[in-house]
């Protein structure tokens, strides 16, 4: 009974169709990524701010993201907002959405807490020898703050890769709604055909993952001082 | 916008009651992952030969694995060789699965935490290995673990969230039912919203208080 569970993953196209939900997850979590990254840095520069209002306002917008559930904003956007204003939003925008502006969040505290535990002296000493504000920026602060903010950077990727899994919950044909579908066509040939299938989307996320945490742990001990 | 109030007085009870099983599969989950955690730590702190690889190829399948699909294997997955659990057992099981990890590596980072110096004049002074413990390295340990231990349980709090997927009546189960049924979309979110917000913000705010209260236990920072 569980070897016609595993021949479903070799059969037709069902690999090929698991590779292809993979693909979509994989491209969610990409382009989350990168706009996370870039705004992340923004709302972290922002957030050294020295006036109160802006600090407030940047602290409440991560702690809304801390607080609340990534599912329940999913469903906030993707039932809430459609529905109030009345318009239609795909899945994929949605958790686009969501995950980039979580990602900001987290990310912009990431880099503040970089930005923040640079000795003083290196602003002091940098002003001391007539850098501009951007200067200052460009040649001190920025290179050193990179090194400390890496390693946090990649391990909320790494977050922010797993917690993909969940847009099958807003209707996003991913990975795991394949592996679904999979399992659903096969129900009366290959009845075990879901310890298979979750078996395997669980190694796949796995092998996703791993090199990041890896890769997070290397710079953290190579950059160790 | 127009709130349906009656909607939302009637299903006031749905929601106290998937709130309370959030609440209670959260307890569980956080409890049970401590325990896991703690021996983990230990077994690494150590080095008990073989045992600590276990344990760290354990931490990283934990850490790099969603618990949506944790999930999905041991409800879905496991009947299909033999193993049939209930939802709620499935449910604590993945969560102290992914909680372990986190909850080890926290235990680990404090106990580390604690400087060679203090320990050597412990066993200076006389202290038994006991006493020393007791005394010296928990501590000091304890408030530097304390955030990172908090962050966790929030962390498993709403990891809570995504057990709705495998039949369990949560909050998000119950909203998406209410949804699916009586189109009160923004009514079911909004309670959605409160019933976390009432969940989670008070065990935030406490645990932010005892991280100052405990700030006295670190030494030579």
């Amino acid at each position: 009974m569980l070897n016609s569970g595993i021949d479903v993953l070799r059969e037709g196209l069902n690999a090929e169709r698991l590779l292809g939900g993979l693909l979509i997850t994989a491209q969610i979590a990409f382009v989350s990524v990168i706009i996370s990254s870039i705004l992340g840095i923004i709302v972290g520069l922002v957030r050294t701010s020295k006036v109160r209002v802006v600090r407030f306002i940047f602290r409440l917008y991560l702690e809304a993201f801390r607080i609340i559930p990534i599912l329940v904003w999913l469903f906030l956007i993707y039932f809430g907002v459609t529905n109030v204003f009345d318009i239609h939003l795909a899945g994929e925008v949605v958790a686009i959405l969501i995950f980039s502006l979580w990602g900001a969040a987290e990310m912009g505290d990431i880099v503040r807490g970089a930005l923040e535990s640079l000795p003083r002296h290196q602003i002091e000493s940098g002003k001391a020898l007539g850098l501009s504000f951007w200067q200052l920026y460009r040649f001190i602060l920025i290179p050193q703050a990179v090194r400390r903010l890496l390693p946090g950077a990649i391990n909320l990727s790494t977050r922010m890769v797993k917690t993909t899994s969940l847009v099958v919950m807003i209707g996003v044909i991913d990975v795991v709604k394949v592996g679904q579908q999979i399992i659903e066509r096969s129900v009366l040939k290959a009845p075990a055909a879901s310890f298979w299938v979750y078996g395997l989307i669980f190694i796949l996320y796995f092998i996703i993952c791993y090199p990041l945490s890896i890769l997070a742990k290397r710079l953290e001990t190579k950059w160790e001082r | 916008m127009n709130i349906n109030w009656e909607f939302v007085l009637t299903s006031l009870p749905l929601y106290e009651k998937a709130a309370w099983l959030t609440l209670k599969l959260a307890l569980w989950g956080i409890l049970s992952s401590l325990l896991l955690g703690l021996f983990c730590s230990v077994i690494l702190y150590s080095k008990v030969k073989g045992l600590d690889r276990v344990v760290r190829g354990y931490i990283e399948l934990s850490r790099n694995t969603p618990l949506l699909i944790q999930l999905f294997f041991l409800y879905y997955g496991l009947p299909k060789i033999g193993i049939t659990l209930s939802e709620q057992v499935c449910a604590i099981i993945g969560l102290t699965f992914l909680g372990g990890s986190y909850m080890a590596e926290a235990f680990r980072g404090g106990i580390e935490s604690v400087s060679k110096s203090q320990i050597e004049s412990g066993l200076s002074i006389g202290l038994s290995k006991m006493q020393l413990v007791r005394h010296v390295i928990l501590p000091q340990a304890f408030s530097v673990t304390l955030p990172s231990l908090g962050a966790n349980c929030i962390f498993l709090l709403k990891e809570t969230s995504i057990v709705g997927a495998i039949a369990l009546p949560d909050l998000m189960h119950v909203t998406q039912d209410l949804i699916g049924m009586y189109y009160q979309t923004f009514e079911s979110l909004l309670m959605l919203v409160v019933a976390y917000l009432i969940l989670i913000l008070p065990l935030s705010l406490f645990l932010s208080w005892l991280e100052r209260r405990v700030r006295y236990a670190e030494f030579g920072n």
